[in-house]
């Protein structure tokens, strides 16, 4: 089975050098996407190949790309950025490719901006990676000595310079356009759209923005071809995926498999199972903003579309596993928590929605909840859906809240009942 | 008053950005790397050396989370409080933090040397609880395991 984003990364060892990547084949993508061929060649490789952005909400990249305006009459600066924000609960992913291989990442980018022919780019790190900014720091600068980053890369004419931003906390800031103004130094709040970041992103030019995991694949694609990246997948929808798992099972972690693994060789397999005395209860398939799943989902292929079909999404595809010793609606809670101290604030329904529905599972869980709490928390769901609200923060946020209601409605019920958590 | 050596410090930022506003994150990152936290004094500092107003800087200053706008500890103790380290028990090590350096989440020890926040999740799930001291990632955290970490930080 091929793993090509992490075949060269190796646990509780410092990642390849400039040199050592050469060695293994690094950068003789780049050498090729530059000089054999045309930006929009890139761009079409990349569309054929089916490449979906990893980072959640799974977005064609080649689609992506052919957006930003291009040729003679187009702004003669563009920017490409490197979301590497990762902040969502539960997703430790791209930590594993941003310390074990950071040159295919930079190699990843540089092509894309490429494509796009973008002269300036950012990777926006997440704060806690201190590791990750460490190796990040060091090897653009290799690259920056080796001529790879630069004015005039390999003499091809292509001039790309590329900067590392740490953020300073705040889940928002890995919404696309709430990352702009982060980086342009403002309130990381999301923007109004139109106009997309294709036509007016960074500092009002046209910008293109892709996750760490997806980028990471790009190499991969201008050296192997389209048809190999098909190949790797299950199911068809191209590629592996890193996939995560933690919670009470045997061993977490995360590991490159075919896209389509099905969620039962991902749990039972790689994560060794649920740890003794625990048994599985359900699951967040791709992070806290995805919908439960159950015990009858086990059989379901880890892609887009097969999740999608039973009610969830592959998000990150990092799970979360509820057992049957923790408390669903405190898990809800905990999770509401989050989201609610993490909205922005610019939007009312989300500002004001969120902390409601957080303080409503919290006088369940105090046994003070009553038989209408349900009703409204189900009214919440309804009205923080998509559409409702400005970006996607409050209806990922109500993901975990309507499918645990409809799930583990039983155990709501008890709490009320018993005026008390039955866990506790 | 901004020190010479936080001056070069943001003056080299915005070399890269188009105009001087586009360098507030990166100034009171600046800021708060050589003065622990951000003060009222050193919002307007900024506010006047990149031109703009001081609410402006306050407003990014209040929106990020690891900005600190009130004085902390030598060293600050970040413990994750998300899903899978509520799921892995963080609320043990929450009480023993509290029984060894008696505080709270938000409280900064009498003798100076450490503050106590909680934060969202710290992207190492799979090695849950975990907290970070400094720029130090503590994973697989149990009760036992606090006293000999913070022996650590002198």
């Amino acid at each position: 089975m091929e793993r090509p984003l992490t075949q060269y990364i190796q646990a509780n060892k410092p990642p390849m050098n400039l040199s050592e990547y050469e060695k293994v084949g690094g950068y003789k993508a780049l050498h090729k996407a530059l000089k054999e061929m045309k930006p929009q060649e890139v761009q079409k490789l990349v569309l054929d190949s089916n490449l979906k952005g990893r980072g959640g909400a799974g977005f064609s990249t080649g689609t992506k790309w052919s957006l930003i305006p291009m040729g003679e009459n187009a702004p003669a600066e563009k920017y490409f950025i490197c979301n590497a924000d990762e902040m969502e609960p539960g997703t430790f992913k791209d930590r594993l490719l941003l310390e074990g291989n950071p040159h295919q990442l930079i190699e990843g980018i540089i092509i894309s901006a490429y494509a796009i022919q973008a002269n300036k780019g950012f990777i926006f790190l997440r704060w806690a990676y201190k590791k990750a900014a460490d190796v990040i720091l060091k090897s653009i600068s290799e690259a920056y000595s080796a001529g790879y980053i630069g004015n005039n890369i390999l003499g091809t004419g292509f001039n790309f310079n590329l900067y590392l931003h740490r953020s300073v906390g705040r889940y928002i800031c890995g919404e696309e356009t709430a990352l702009l103004n982060a980086l342009e130094g403002k309130r990381a709040i999301p923007r109004a759209k139109p106009p997309y970041p294709n036509i007016s992103g960074l500092f009002g030019k046209p910008t293109t923005m892709n996750s760490v995991e997806t980028l990471s694949f790009i190499p991969h694609i201008v050296n192997n071809g389209a048809t190999w990246f098909k190949d790797l997948s299950i199911t068809g929808e191209g590629g592996t995926k890193i996939y995560g798992v933690s919670g009470k099972v045997k061993n977490p972690g995360a590991w490159e498999l075919p896209l389509g693994t099905t969620i039962r060789e991902i749990i039972f397999e790689h994560a060794g199972g649920m740890k003794n005395g625990f048994t599985l209860k359900g699951f967040l398939p791709g992070g806290a903003s995805t919908d439960f799943l159950t015990e009858e989902h086990l059989d379901v292929n880890m892609d887009y579309a097969s999740l999608g079909k039973v009610g969830s999404r592959l998000g990150t595809g990092t799970m979360i596993i509820l057992d049957d010793k923790t408390c669903p609606v405190g898990m809800v809670h905990n999770l509401e928590h989050f989201f609610a101290q993490e909205s922005c604030g610019w939007c009312t329904p989300c500002r004001e929605g969120l902390p409601w529905v957080e303080k409503i599972l919290f006088s369940l869980e105090e046994g003070t909840g009553r038989m209408e709490d349900i009703d409204l928390l189900l009214f919440h769901a309804k009205h923080l859906a998509p559409g409702r609200t400005f970006c996607a923060l409050a209806p990922g946020a109500v993901e975990p809240l309507q499918s645990s209601l409809k799930y583990f409605r039983d155990d709501y019920i008890k709490h009320i009942h018993d005026k008390r958590c039955p866990w506790r | 008053m901004l020190t010479k050596e936080e001056q070069k410090d943001i003056e080299e930022e915005l070399k890269v950005v188009p105009y001087k506003k586009a360098a507030t994150t990166e100034a009171l990152k600046i800021i708060q790397k050589h003065r622990g936290w951000v003060s009222d004094e050193a919002v307007k500092d900024i506010a006047e050396f990149l031109a703009i107003t001081p609410d402006e800087v306050d407003g990014v200053a209040t929106f990020h989370s690891l900005i600190f706008r009130r004085e902390v500890g030598k060293h600050v103790i970040l413990l994750c409080d998300s899903v899978c380290c509520y799921i892995l028990g963080y609320r043990q090590i929450l009480v023993q933090l509290h029984k060894k350096l008696n505080i709270q989440f938000g409280e900064t020890t009498t003798d100076g040397k450490f503050t106590l926040l909680p934060i969202s999740c710290l992207g190492t799930c799979d090695h849950a609880p975990a907290m970070m001291i400094d720029n130090d990632l503590h994973q697989d955290l149990t009760p036992e395991k606090i006293d000999s970490i913070l022996e650590k930080y002198p």
